[in-house]
């Protein structure tokens, strides 16, 4: 299948999707509408709503603060991340004695820590933030720590021959690897920073895409909340496209950099 | 011969403590001494240890008994002075053919453009020159092996350790690796610990060829003086008469422990 056909076909499920969904919400179907506008609103409100956000200006305030919740919570949360996972690969003792801490951390959905975050925080910007570390941290984290356990023996006994000291080794071998493990999980840690910042956002706050989605809500606006999604998943695939340009850039020497994400 | 001892192993012993705690005597007194020079191939049937000792000699394992010398000191630590051409691949896969060959420099300190200018020669007389900026992914089998023998040997050292380094690549190509190697040693005569299970590539290469017999304990149990003529070409030195004879004369002696090994299907010491 050529480029252009299959731009095309794509397409074609989008206005096959939103003419469908307009029909169903305005034609009534053997005397009932099947997806009622209270409900469903319709494509023509969703764009109005969203072009109208965009017209005059309002959306940029919220995009900008979501985006700098997520850029921040990526940041922390993989320095974090990258640090603790170095220190436990390289001291098992450590490791071992917060194995089981960490394992219950992570194993505690981390949705319920918002209010704390918010408690704790207030309601700008850093209980949000918060909420997005959590998350990464522990993406980042175990993948970094794969990475320095996985070195391979041999490749790691041939630095040693050649004659590396233990700063050159950590410099040359277990760095490389360490982060080409934290960068082939990129993909979920950034989406995860935008999770953390929009459920912070939406549990409580005053700006962002999430309180423009719960603000829509709480009126019964469901074009507000459609428009606040497409908005919000126009934003994700912006930022993934980010990473994968970043990532091609930084894993040429991966045989299947580009392959391997799902 | 007068040449003074690059590595000596004498009496040495490796044990391995195996998964269900006991010990597993990998290599039972060892002697085995490099001329400074001499070009030694050990070989052995699968399991004896050859590569063990090689780890010893390389200061990467510890005998149990016995001495390690290296230039008539013994050995602490790693050996400083030899440089270890490993069988898997043992590149960085994060660096490029050129980077992989300058870090042996950099380590020690070589300013990194003078560093990388060395590596570019260095790369050229293996035959690479044209493949400095590919990732190790991007290069052949024999490329690697190339581009890893290019890195150990632009540090210099005075020995060389060889761990089976052209094992996993195709027949012709290993010939052609032998022919490049033999040529790049025959510039400096560096002393050479070259450890395969291939009896004809042992000959062909090297001065002496030494014997293992089958693991457990093994223990090396000949050694075989190769008077074929240098400058060799590995091509032509399989179709010589005198190459024949020795042949005929260590397999009668290899054969015997290549059966053992096989009778008692012996844990894998190299496996370890």
């Amino acid at each position: 299948m050529s480029r252009m056909t299959l731009l095309a076909l794509q397409l074609l499920v989008a206005v096959v999707g939103i003419i469908m969904w307009q029909f169903f919400a305005s034609v009534p179907v053997f005397g009932r509408i099947l997806l009622p506008p209270f409900f469903f609103s319709n494509p023509i409100d969703v764009a109005a709503q969203i072009i109208k956000w965009f017209s005059t200006g309002v959306i940029w305030k919220h995009l900008w603060i979501t985006l700098w919740e997520s850029l921040l919570a990526f940041a922390i949360g993989s320095l974090g991340g990258v640090m603790v996972g170095f220190w436990f690969a390289r001291q098992p003792r450590v490791a071992a004695v917060f194995d089981p801490y960490v394992k219950m951390v992570n194993a505690l959905p981390r949705v319920v820590l918002a209010p704390i975050f918010t408690l704790w925080l207030g309601l700008g910007i850093w209980s949000k933030v918060a909420l997005g570390v959590t998350l990464v941290f522990f993406i980042v984290f175990f993948n970094v720590y794969q990475g320095v356990k996985e070195v391979s023996r041999t490749v790691l006994d041939n630095g040693r021959m050649l004659g590396m000291s233990e700063g050159q080794l950590m410099r040359h071998v277990y760095w490389p690897s360490a982060l080409s493990w934290m960068f082939s999980s990129l993909h979920t840690s950034v989406g995860f920073a935008v999770v953390g910042a929009v459920v912070g956002e939406y549990l409580g706050s005053a700006a962002g895409l999430g309180y423009l989605i719960q603000q829509a809500e709480g009126i019964f606006d469901v074009a507000g909340v459609f428009a606040g999604m497409f908005v919000l998943s126009a934003f994700v695939i912006l930022i993934d496209m980010g990473v994968t340009l970043v990532e091609r850039r930084l894993l040429v020497w991966r045989p299947t950099a580009t392959e391997e994400r799902g | 011969m007068a040449m003074p001892t690059a590595v000596a192993l004498d009496d040495t012993t490796v044990a391995f403590r195996v998964a269900d705690g006991r010990l597993y005597t990998a290599v039972e007194k060892a002697h085995l001494s490099v001329a400074q020079g001499e070009f030694v191939a050990i070989v052995g049937p699968t399991g004896c240890g050859k590569s063990t000792l090689l780890n010893v000699a390389a200061g990467l394992l510890k005998p149990a008994s016995g001495s390690v010398k290296v230039f008539d000191q013994p050995l602490e630590g790693l050996n400083r002075e030899a440089g270890y051409l490993f069988q898997a691949d043992a590149l960085f896969p994060w660096k490029t053919a050129l980077d992989n060959v300058a870090i042996g420099l950099e380590v020690k300190g070589t300013p990194r453009a003078e560093a990388l200018k060395r590596a570019q020669d260095w790369l050229a007389s293996v035959g690479l020159g044209a493949f400095a900026g590919r990732y190790p992914h991007m290069l052949s089998g024999g490329q690697r092996k190339r581009v890893a023998l290019a890195q150990v040997l632009i540090r210099d050292p005075k020995i060389l350790l060889m761990d089976e380094p052209f094992g996993p690549l195709d027949a012709q190509t290993r010939q052609v690796m032998g022919n490049l190697l033999l040529e790049l040693w025959s510039a400096d005569r560096k002393a050479v610990l070259f450890v395969t299970h291939d009896l004809e590539e042992a000959i062909a290469l090297a001065d002496r060829v030494v014997i293992m017999s089958a693991g457990p304990s093994s223990h090396i149990i000949g050694n075989w003086q190769v008077g074929l003529p240098r400058p060799r070409d590995i091509f032509e030195v399989r179709l010589d008469r005198d190459f024949h004879a020795l042949h005929r004369e260590i397999w009668g002696v290899l054969k015997a422990e290549v059966m053992k090994s096989y009778a008692h299907g012996s844990p894998s010491a190299e496996a370890i």
